[in-house]
């Protein structure tokens, strides 16, 4: 069924055709009308599910991490400042391996206050051990929850679906609603290998020591490195099961493409513009009137941030003269943090193959700066030219 | 009908191992195993980091037959409430689910998410045990480290400031139950527990907890000291059933002796008030005179 | 030896005895008890049992006598400063050595 609605309630209306059945939140914006809406569905008794109003980021994440744990299916949403209160509770939650999925309305963090879009609130938590997807648009925020839902159970590891706060949140598009049958058929309902109960009594997260130890078995237990080293094993191997995912959603709902990226007329290009979310689609505007200009430029968007699929990249930049990759978040004191990532992977698979594009960096929309399209496609026709500036440049600095 | 135990009637079943880390003559151990005794088996644990993380033992070996699941310093009352909504869902009623978490992550830390689980009304029973600071850290003062106190980072002086009122603040809430134990009268605790047990929402427990290494004294004497905290009239035993305050056990049997063992005793048992002076103390003791003459009058 | 195949990818303690290592060796001093004191003992009946209840490390058995696993003992004293008829005594732990060694 197609409907009309934005991003918030796209997301809303994605983890109520999850099921999930505990859900906590404190409200932040841009993320109140996605949580409002599942309190309304809960309290309507729409969904059955418990809603727990908490009085922090902190304990909202505290609260999935205990339920989760207990055995339910969770859920969460936040923004800026939230996320970055809960970040013991996020890296918690990864070491864990709790398989939640939580939305980041991408927001400005302070200080100075603001309250509007950029990355720099998920961006930062980049290296806390959570699966972290950006989407373009409404069919993506849903599609993804779904998706993100069923990922995060195979591999016991949480989800952070991350949209553009305003840009997507709060304006209204078209998207195809999945039906409960179908989500149902995709999404069966959540078996945790271990749930606390008092029948089969565990004491989970307890104090892990450097080095291995026996257990009561006699079994020789994991150190805390072993526990660290297979969630980072485990990151890398969800990458193929993000795939898998891709294409079981495809197989009920007949729509599906690549998994990691979000490749638009690069076939031929010569550069192209990378970024994430929804940014990528304006920038696809700027590449067909750069392409009637003659400039054989295309887009790519990266989906998949964490785990990066690094061969993925490089293969579809394989060949190509220039990369322009524009962001809205910043590693300060250095460059764009997917500049650095995307770098990284081009080097490891293609040093020495004499088709290593030139990179360019730029930074857009810090704290809701309006992105130009004019802006935005006068940037990529210069960077098309030549190399602008090593140091990353700011798209509509008013310095 | 309030039940009224004696040694003989507690279950005999133990809930914790021998051989914990704790340290000898812990007060904490003596009243977390009456107090799972009382809580039973079909119970779920909440811990943040603290001594009991310790006690309960480092990863794979549990010390505790109860599941437990250990959580971040500010978080205990709101993962309890996570694991209540779980149950809920799940639709089992039958469950117990409790927070045991120390003073600092009580007072301190986790004031927040307490208070936060509190007004909404979470059906569980949270206990803070209270050793008066951060022992597990190694002695530094707490929200609940009482004045003159000499501690890790109040050196020489003690603490200067007064004993913040936990269970107060908790009254406040309106809560069902509120209760004020000592690990020196387990009796007490266990009937507090299974009085509230079918009470509705948040059950609040204080527990005071004589720490050998924190307080400075000879571990033997922990239970002497732990109860002359209570016959000094220093630390009272109480429950507060919907908003009614009353005395309980030893605290209730002063009411009728009308007479406290002076608070000199209790100072002078430990070397963390090695540095009150005669003054201080006689200070500290008008404030218990005044807080006892405040009791025999409302019992008159 | 490697951990590869252990069940767990997290930290999943199951309970058992020691996780502290056998802390009857932190002991300095032993309680040794005398049942000619002992209430439970004399009156030959389920009695008393104060140092039971107040044992922080569940290591003394409500039983007639009652019994002290001297492997987790700690040896705080707790029961013996409790008793009410003395009849636990605290006794140095290097004296039992000595008798060991004969």
């Amino acid at each position: 069924m197609h409907i009309i609605e934005n991003g918030n309630a796209a997301a809303a209306l994605g983890v109520k055709l999850c099921r999930a059945s505990v859900i906590a939140a404190y409200p932040i914006t841009p993320q109140t009308p996605l949580t409002e809406k599942l309190s309304e569905y809960v309290e309507s008794g729409e969904m059955k599910a418990e809603y727990i109003p908490v009085e922090s980021e902190h304990s909202a994440l505290a609260v999935c991490i205990a339920a989760s744990s207990a055995g339910a299916r969770t859920f969460t949403a936040t923004s800026a400042n939230g996320l970055l209160y809960m970040h013991e509770q996020v890296q918690w939650a990864s070491g864990a391996r709790l398989p939640m999925v939580m939305c980041v309305v991408n927001r400005a963090v302070g200080a100075p206050w603001n309250v509007w879009n950029d990355q720099q609130d998920s961006i930062s938590q980049r290296d806390t051990g959570w699966i972290q997807i950006y989407c373009a648009d409404h069919q993506q925020i849903i599609d993804t929850v779904i998706k993100a839902y069923w990922l995060a159970e195979q591999v016991s590891i949480p989800v952070m679906v991350c949209y553009d706060g305003y840009i997507l949140s709060h304006t209204f598009m078209p998207f195809d609603l999945p039906d409960q049958e179908q989500v149902d058929s995709f999404l069966p309902p959540f078996q945790p290998d271990y749930f606390l109960n008092p029948q089969d009594p565990a004491n989970l997260n307890t104090v892990t020591l450097p080095d291995v130890r026996m257990d009561v078995r006699g079994e020789l237990a994991h150190g805390y490195m072993e526990i660290r080293c297979l969630l980072q094993e485990d990151l890398r191997k969800a990458l193929q099961t993000a795939a898998e995912a891709e294409k079981r959603f495809a197989g009920i709902f007949n729509r599906g493409a690549d998994p990691y990226i979000e490749p638009y007329r690069c076939d031929d290009a010569e550069h192209v513009a990378v970024g994430l979310g929804s940014i990528t689609y304006q920038m696809r505007v700027c590449v067909d009137q750069l392409r009637t200009e003659g400039i054989k430029i295309g887009v790519m968007g990266v989906r998949y941030y964490r785990p990066f699929p690094d061969e993925a990249i490089a293969a579809a930049l394989k060949g190509k003269k220039g990369v322009i990759v524009v962001e809205k978040a910043l590693s300060y004191g250095y460059e764009g943090a997917l500049m650095s990532d995307l770098k990284s992977a081009l080097y490891e698979h293609l040093a020495g193959t004499g088709s290593l594009p030139v990179v360019q960096n730029f930074i857009a929309g810090i704290g809701g700066r309006e992105i130009r399209t004019d802006d935005l496609t006068q940037t990529l026709r210069a960077a098309a030219k030549g190399r602008v500036s090593k140091e990353p440049v700011w798209i509509g600095l008013r310095l | 009908m309030q039940a009224k135990s004696t040694i003989l009637s507690l279950p005999t079943e133990e809930l914790v191992h021998p051989g914990t880390r704790a340290c000898t003559g812990c007060g904490l151990s003596i009243a977390y195993r009456v107090g799972l005794k009382a809580l039973g088996r079909d119970t779920i644990l909440v811990v943040p980091p603290s001594c009991l993380t310790v006690l309960q033992g480092l990863f794979p070996v549990a010390s505790t037959k109860l599941p437990c699941l250990n959580v971040t310093f500010a978080s205990t009352a709101a993962a309890a409430a996570g694991i209540l909504a779980t149950l809920k869902a799940q639709g089992n009623e039958h469950t117990t689910v409790a927070g045991w978490a120390g003073d600092g992550g009580t007072s301190d830390i986790g004031l927040q998410a307490l208070s936060g689980a509190a007004e909404r009304g979470d059906n569980f029973i949270y206990f803070c045990y209270d050793n008066e600071g951060y022992m597990n850290t190694g002695v530094q003062r707490s929200g609940t480290t009482p004045i003159g106190a000499i501690t890790a980072n109040t050196p020489f002086k003690g603490k200067l400031q007064q004993k913040k009122d936990v269970p107060a603040i908790m009254a406040a809430h309106h809560l069902s139950y509120v209760a004020a134990c000592s690990a020196a009268y387990p009796l007490d605790l266990y009937d507090k527990i299974k009085n509230c047990l079918a009470l509705p929402g948040t059950k609040y427990f204080h527990i005071h907890i004589p720490c050998p290494p924190g307080w400075g004294y000879d571990p033997r004497y922990g239970i002497k000291i732990g109860r002359l905290a209570v016959e000094t009239g220093y630390y009272d035993l109480y429950e507060i059933v919907n908003g009614e305050f009353k005395l309980t056990a030893a605290s209730e049997k002063l009411i009728e002796k009308r007479k406290l063992v002076p608070v000199r005793e209790y100072f002078r048992a430990q070397s963390r008030f090695r540095t009150l002076t005669e003054a201080q103390i006689g200070d500290i003791q008008k404030t218990i005179d005044e807080k006892w003459a405040g009791y025999y009058k409302k019992d008159e | 030896m490697g951990t590869r195949n252990y069940r767990r990818k997290t930290s999943h303690s199951e309970h058992g005895a020691g996780d502290g290592g056998r802390t009857g060796s932190w002991r300095v001093e032993r309680p040794v008890l005398d049942r000619n004191l002992c209430i439970p003992c004399k009156r030959n009946k389920e009695a008393c049992f104060i140092c039971w209840l107040f044992c922080p490390d569940v290591v003394i058995s409500r039983t007639i006598p009652p019994t002290i696993n001297l492997e987790y003992c700690k040896g705080c004293g707790i029961c013996a400063e409790e008793c009410p008829t003395k009849a636990i005594t605290m006794v140095d732990e290097a004296k039992f050595a000595e008798e060991d060694k004969e």
